[in-house]
């Protein structure tokens, strides 16, 4: 067998004088990092298999842990870098296609770092949130041009609608990809707040239908799960085309995640490996989207909207325009940082472009064709924080996705590692001595408390621009400036730069 | 120098105010005047305008088109654009006279006339699109050419300085109507445009508008979707399409529509009757992006009446009287007092609530 040159990405240094050799590390490691050496009676750590995902740091009594990057340096390069070397010898070591988890890590420009947001001066006063109201409401939907009586006079029905008190959602994440506690949580949150979460293409748990009302129900190239009652027991189903992190190309979820229950929803027989091929093999074309489109519209008796998701990608303006008009209600768009549970990292750090450039080109054309105010725009890959919805929702978008950052919340260190299976937080893993770690309620209550402080915040930068609904905020790229940006970058964006 | 138009977005306060003869009477231009003049500071002087409704009976057949042009050339260019597009029956240079505080006019001139009928039949448009339409060609495409007003039975008078001054400049005292509306700007910033001034039309519709609208940029991109193109960096000429499009376009009803623009708040529909809760959500629902959001107060003016509107959370002032035959509106109740000492109501509308004055006889704008 040849040398396969691996070297721990990560130190682990242990505190001597700290630690108590209390063995909470080696319980809490699945990656078994931690080992207490009988002979020496202590604590060591096989710091190779360390994935830095952050536990054993967080759960030691004593803080006695720290992990780093190991410190030991290839010979400067800005072209060979270590990063590139290492992906090289792994792969001379195993012949196979480099994987990761999570979402784009590369330092390309992130666009909602270089926008800026106005606030109000003397013309116009700021709405201070504690005293006034502020209106945060948002319906996801297709939307008539006009209002609408019929003969008798009497208002016509909208089409349905989504309705959300933040314009916040949970983006779509598999149970399967994610364990039951953290499907869980999430659609729990979701409830409890007024919003909606998406099962991503992995059926819908049992346990889960209580939240039927909150829920997004997606078929995917798979069709996992997918039968007339699932279709109906969400508020609206989502075709999904494609996902940021790998557009282009399908999933996999590994034979040893398909346990007892995930094979039930997903209705897959126990320990086969999950494949959802590349494109779904009855959409060829806009004209074969039109017809899922509306073959899901005739299963669903025409009570939920149906949305599309694309991975933005280089026509992504177009696409969507398309999509529009083949009868979509909510198109959606995941951009080149979105996460994922498993994405070959060529693809995943290569293919699709940021969300911030690819909304504005939507929203645009969308305006164009005149098309934008009757079908809803969500965008998502990666809303880290308030700021950035407000830029979203400033840019042309009605509502986001959020989805590596609820993860977050609910623990995750973004490791990266989620296609292990062995997700120390109890997320992204389908062992049930790992998934028990993540208390469902627990896990409910910290992703509410973070969407309550993120619309807290929302609610302080409206009343700052002077706006006390969100509807005024929608489209407004008034309210936004670059910097740091080119004129072209300026003129796709369709805001001014700092300073005009 | 006639002055430019704004390349980037105007900002501004002001005085507005209005008189309704709800019978019909015509009246000079004298009370306006007076009653805007009293608000003297909360303009700047550089910008003036009134919009006078019933001026022009002997006219009211025709679409009265005022219109301001840089120079010559302009005009030159779109009286050919006129003459190929309308039946024009009178053009003329409009009445004015020196004032010391007022220089740089514009030519200003105005037309009566009616569509083309051989035009009219090829663009298959009813007889208001088609002005409507030439209209904006005009302030879109025609360098140094401003469309001033376009409604029948109606003018629009305004220009850069004093409100007072441009009464006086314009000679509004020799013009009767029954429905005069006013405005004084403060702009913070000095394009010192004369079409810049109030009120702003489109056909029938005049607006006079104090306040800053932060929603615009929503608002200008939403309209745009609908094929009204704004180029004056203006909050109120973007209020002025949107209620062109949900009153004439949509045929909204005038308390639907501000249900648009001053949408009640969530927590009110919640508390509504199941009947108005689903006709104020869906008009939420759909026009959520015609919502004026920010500090405003709004004359809309139109040949049977006006609305008087603040915005929902009430950020500017506005008060309405009553006496037999009239109704006021102002920015300050003394604008009103100056010129009815005594009205037999007066009152502070709440936020988003409209005030509708109407000539007797009619039902709603
Ligand atoms: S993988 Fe996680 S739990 Fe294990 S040693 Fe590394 S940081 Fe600690
Ligand atoms: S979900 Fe778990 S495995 Fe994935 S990045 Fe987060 S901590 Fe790591």
């Amino acid at each position: 067998m040849s040398l396969d040159y691996k070297v721990p990405e990560f130190i682990i240094e242990r505190d001597r004088d700290k630690c108590i050799d209390c063995q909470v590390c080696e319980r809490q490691c699945a990656n078994q990092v931690h080992i207490y050496d009988q002979d020496l009676e202590k604590m060591v750590a096989q710091d190779i298999d360390c994935v830095n995902c952050q536990r054993c740091v967080k759960l030691c009594p004593t803080n006695a842990l720290t992990i780093r990057e190991n410190p030991s340096e290839y010979k400067k390069n800005k072209n060979w870098t270590g990063n590139m070397i290492e992906n090289i010898q792994k792969q001379a070591a195993s012949g196979g296609i480099l994987l990761t988890g999570m979402g784009n890590p590369t330092a390309k420009k992130i666009y909602w770092d270089h926008i800026l947001l106005n606030a109000s001066q003397v013309t116009n006063p700021s709405i201070d949130p504690l005293r006034e109201p502020m209106e945060l409401k948002t319906f996801l939907g297709r939307k008539p041009d006009q209002i609408e009586f019929d003969e008798s006079g009497e208002l016509k029905d909208l089409p349905p609608q989504l309705e959300l008190d933040i314009p916040i959602m949970f983006g779509a994440m598999s149970f399967g990809s994610i364990s039951i506690n953290a499907c869980k949580s999430l659609a729990q949150a979701a409830s409890d707040l007024g919003l909606m979460y998406n099962t991503g293409e992995g059926g819908f748990h049992e346990d889960l239908y209580q939240h039927g009302e909150r829920t997004i129900v997606q078929v995917a190239s798979g069709r996992f799960g997918v039968h007339n009652e699932y279709l109906n027991a969400g508020a609206a189903v989502e075709i999904k085309v494609g996902q940021g992190a790998k557009p282009g190309i399908g999933g996999h979820l590994p034979g040893e995640k398909v346990g007892a229950e995930v094979s039930k929803t997903r209705m897959i027989p126990k320990g086969s490996d999950a494949l959802s091929p590349a494109p779904h093999h009855d959409i060829y074309s806009i004209e074969d989207l039109r017809q899922l489109i509306y073959a899901l519209k005739e299963a669903t008796d025409y009570k939920k909207p149906v949305s599309v998701k694309i991975a933005a990608v280089h026509n992504v303006a177009a696409i969507a325009t398309g999509i529009a008009s083949a009868g979509a209600d909510i198109i959606a768009i995941d951009g080149y940082r979105g996460g994922t549970g498993a994405a070959p990292t060529m693809i995943r750090d290569n293919v699709g472009i940021p969300v911030e450039l690819a909304l504005a080109a939507v929203d645009d054309r969308l305006r164009q064709e005149e098309l934008r105010k009757n079908v809803s725009l969500v965008v998502s890959g990666s809303i880290r924080n308030s700021a950035d919805i407000v830029k979203a929702i400033a840019l042309g978008a009605d509502a986001v996705y959020v989805a590596s950052a609820a993860l977050i919340s609910l623990g995750c260190h973004m490791c990266q590692k989620c296609y292990t299976g062995k997700c120390n937080w109890g997320i992204a893993t389908q062992r049930p001595e790992l998934v028990k770690r993540l208390n469902p309620e627990v896990g409910a209550q910290r992703v509410k408390n973070l969407i309550t402080g993120w619309s807290h915040e929302i609610k302080e930068i409206l009343g700052g621009m002077g706006i006390n609904a969100l509807e005024s905020l929608r489209g407004n790229r008034l309210m936004l400036r670059g910097i740091d940006l080119t004129d072209k970058e300026l003129e796709i964006l369709g805001i001014k730069h700092a300073g005009k | 120098m006639k002055g430019s138009r704004a390349e980037e977005k105007i900002m501004s306060g002001c005085a507005i105010s209005g008189i309704l003869n709800r019978k019909g009477n015509r009246f000079s231009g004298e009370e306006i005047i007076d009653s805007i003049a009293l608000m003297h500071d909360r303009s700047n002087g550089l910008g003036g305008g009134f919009a006078a409704y019933g001026i022009y009976p002997e006219f009211k057949e025709q679409y009265a088109i005022h219109m301001f042009y840089d120079d010559l050339d302009a005009k030159e260019e779109v009286d050919y654009f006129l003459n190929r597009h309308f039946n024009i029956v009178v053009a003329e240079k409009i009445p004015t006279r020196e004032v010391d505080k007022v220089s740089n006019p514009p030519i200003i001139w105005r037309y009566f006339a009616t569509p083309n009928e051989q035009k009219l039949a090829e663009s298959g448009l009813a007889d208001d699109e088609y002005v409507a339409q030439s209209v904006m060609n005009i302030n879109a495409n025609y360098r140094g050419a401003f469309v001033v007003s376009s409604g029948k039975n109606m003018g629009v008078f305004k220009g850069v300085g004093y409100p007072e001054d441009i009464g006086e400049f314009y000679k509004l005292e020799e013009y009767e109507a029954y429905l005069w509306t006013a405005h004084g700007r403060f702009p913070t910033n000095t394009p010192g445009w004369w079409g810049g001034a109030h009120p702003f039309t489109l056909l029938d519709w005049s607006i006079v508008h104090n306040g800053e609208i932060s929603s615009y940029g929503a608002n200008k991109r939403y309209l745009e979707m609908f094929g009204y193109k704004c180029t004056m960096q203006t909050d109120t000429e973007a209020i002025t399409y949107l209620f062109d499009l949900m009153l004439r376009k949509h045929k909204l009803s005038l308390e639907s529509a501000v249900k648009a623009v001053a949408a009640p708040l969530w927590s009110q529909i919640e508390r509504m009757e199941p009947k108005e809760k689903k006709i104020v959500t869906t008009i939420r629902t759909i026009y959520g992006n015609a919502l004026l959001n920010g500090p405003f107060s709004i004359i809309l003016g139109h040949k049977d009446g006006f609305l008087a509107l603040n915005d929902r959370i009430k950020l500017r002032p506005l008060v309405v009287a009553e006496d037999k035959e009239r109704t006021y509106v102002a920015s300050e109740e003394s604008a009103i007092r100056e010129i009815c000492p005594e009205p037999e109501k007066v009152w502070t509308p709440r936020g988003g609530e409209p005030v509708i004055g109407l000539l007797e006889g009619r039902r709603g704008v």
